[in-house]
């Protein structure tokens, strides 16, 4: 009798979904909203988030503008400005990823790994999900930006949203790899700062780098949130006259980097960190 | 009929573990019994059912459940199967509604829509119907977070039924709950069996939660120690004796003797009932052989607690003289 429920069962699920893809990308899509909800939901997060870029943008840049900027040839607060986007949208899904592993006992996410949906699936919608955490807060920014008087055209804004979605859906396939390297919770939790603060400066967050020796140079050139960072300022600089100043590498240099080493941290990542899980 | 969950020397050690946390167990489930699996904390229950819920890999040994291997096949596994987890696994930031609905389009059953309210019919149908068996029509679009422990456990039981999973895994799921809910939560899970035979695999410490089983398993530090109906384990392993005395016990020693019935003073004595001994008595026939007066008469039956915890202590015992030596 049950075994009838259950081919029952099959063909409808069959009829809706006309093959595993698309089970797979309807079950991303769930996850991923559900992150979302959960970030409309919680007001401290929300304001936090808009808080800590606000400081960073306001007083570093408009400091740095006033000290340096005379001698630079070129303005520090849309530098800083398109540094901070880059990197707070690019560590929030990176961060938000490690919630993957959020105190198990106790989270949902035991309820997403016994579902039968692939386990990219669960680590794609994941990222999904930061980064549509990610965006609100990008928008933001750019409108503090706004605010504090970096001048911009609509394109340029589309040019920061657009890269912005790939700066979020990179830093996620970063966070995954962290995690799949990482051999605990807690070695995640100690190691995470030190992943993530040196590159503030080798990525050129707020520090120009266009000028460093060569050991430093490998150092940033391995940073990941190096070419977030020069994608959102290329599509920000583009066409202006400090392009070449500010930016580091060609659009489609940076769009392929970003490209293959998305495709190596999620493939890599999600192996590793599922194995992990199970192996323990 | 094929059993529908069949473990065969299941092993499971941890990393950086000397011992094994799961050790050579093997047992079968038919479709539609009640199952459970009895031991104290730190049996490995949990960790058994982590591995037959695909969540954590064995060491070695053998798994299938409803007919797919659980290593080749972990996907057929998980469709086939619902687990209600030791710790609360509802999302608290969502309404029951929106923690059904995740649930439900991650196992394939309607597509995802972000609203309730552009799901569509037959999923509105469904949900309201769930609401009507738990009573919460009015509180199925509130969070998580004001419903009770008791309401909570339903909520997650129904959640994990409307994929119609063929085994229903419950880890320890009355810990924490008042006698009330838990009674409640018994008697929602009595239904569900005689509705849809679902196949139950319960783990759990309190004993009287074992009592309706159709087989007991009991797990003490990794190994199975008795399997079998309530029943069996009772009768197999633990002694059903009399206890009598007699204001002369010279005269009853001597009388017992007389009639060839092995006896141990304790200083009362004590008469087997069942088992060991090659001679049986009923209490009846006993008392009918012997002719002192009696001044005590008592008849010890074990409850399925005693026979329990007599296992535990015993097992125990040999764990700690086969260490000694």
């Amino acid at each position: 009798m049950t075994t009838i429920t259950q081919t029952q069962l099959r063909t409808e699920r069959n009829r809706s979904f006309p093959n595993q893809l698309a089970l797979n990308v309807n079950a991303t899509l769930a996850i991923a909203f559900r992150d979302f909800l959960k970030f409309l939901r919680d007001r401290a997060r929300i304001l936090s988030t808009f808080l800590f870029p606000l400081i960073f943008i306001g007083f570093l840049g408009g400091g740095m503008q006033a000290t340096f900027g005379g001698s630079s040839g070129y303005n520090f607060l849309p530098f800083v400005f398109t540094g901070v986007l880059a990197q707070t949208i690019w560590q929030s899904t990176a961060i938000g990823i490690i919630s993957l592993l959020e105190d198990r006992q106790n989270d949902f996410s035991q309820e997403i790994f016994v579902s039968p949906i692939s386990r990219y699936a669960i680590v794609f919608g994941k990222i999904l999900g930061e980064t549509l955490v990610a965006l609100p807060q990008g928008l933001g920014i750019i409108l503090f930006g706004l605010v504090l008087g970096v001048s911009m055209s609509p394109l340029q804004v589309l040019g920061l949203m657009v890269a912005g979605v790939v700066a979020a859906l990179y830093g996620g396939a970063f966070g995954i790899m962290v995690l799949g390297v990482m051999p605990s919770r807690r070695a995640a939790d100690q190691l995470f700062p030190f992943v993530f603060l040196p590159q503030f400066f080798t990525a050129g967050v707020f520090v120009p780098i266009k000028n460093l020796p060569l050991p430093l140079e490998i150092v940033s050139l391995l940073s990941p949130l190096r070419y977030a960072v020069d994608l959102v300022r290329g599509l920000f600089y583009a066409g202006s006259a400090e392009f070449d100043f500010v930016v580091l590498g060609p659009i489609w240099v940076n769009v392929l980097v970003l490209g293959i080493s998305f495709g190596v941290f999620m493939v890599i990542g999600t192996v590793l960190f599922v194995r992990a899980e199970r192996n323990r | 009929m094929s059993p529908i969950i069949h473990v065969e020397h299941l092993i499971k050690r941890y990393k950086n573990s000397q011992a094994n946390a799961v050790d050579d167990v093997s047992f079968e489930v038919a479709p539609g019994e009640f199952f459970v699996l009895l031991g104290p904390n730190g049996a490995g229950k949990t960790t058994t059912i982590s591995i037959l819920t695909t969540t954590l890999a064995p060491t070695s040994g053998r798994i299938e459940i409803a007919g797919h291997d659980l290593v080749r096949a972990p996907n057929g596994v998980r469709e086939s199967v619902g687990i209600i987890f030791q710790n609360p696994s509802l999302d608290q930031n969502l309404t029951a509604e929106e923690n059904i609905r995740l649930h439900a389009t991650m196992y394939g059953l309607y597509p995802f829509r972000p609203t309730y309210w552009l799901m569509p019919r037959e999923y509105k149908a469904q949900v309201n119907e769930l609401a009507a068996v738990l009573g919460i029509q009015k509180e199925i679009h509130k969070p998580i977070k004001t419903f009770s422990g008791g309401m909570k456990r339903k909520l997650e039981i129904i959640r994990s039924l409307i994929h119609h999973p063929r085994v229903l895994f419950l880890d320890e799921p009355t810990t924490g709950l008042d006698p009330l809910s838990r009674r409640s939560l018994w008697d929602y899970l009595t239904r569900v069996r005689a509705e849809k035979a679902t196949t139950i695999f319960l783990s759990t410490h309190y004993l009287e939660e074992a009592e309706q089983a159709d087989t007991i398993c009991i797990l003490n530090h990794g190994r199975v120690i008795a399997q079998g109906t309530p029943d069996q384990v009772k009768a197999r392993l633990v002694e059903n004796y009399l206890l009598i005395d007699a204001a002369n016990r010279d005269a009853l020693r001597q009388e017992l003797r007389v009639r060839n019935v092995p006896f141990v003073e304790t200083p009362l004595f004590k008469i087997e009932l069942n088992g060991t001994s090659e001679q049986h008595f009923t209490p009846h026939q006993l008392l009918k052989l012997i002719d002192t007066p009696l001044t005590t008469v008592k008849i010890h039956t074990p409850s399925v607690e005693d026979a329990y915890l007599a296992i535990l202590e015993a097992n125990d015992d040999d764990n700690a003289n086969t260490a000694a030596h």
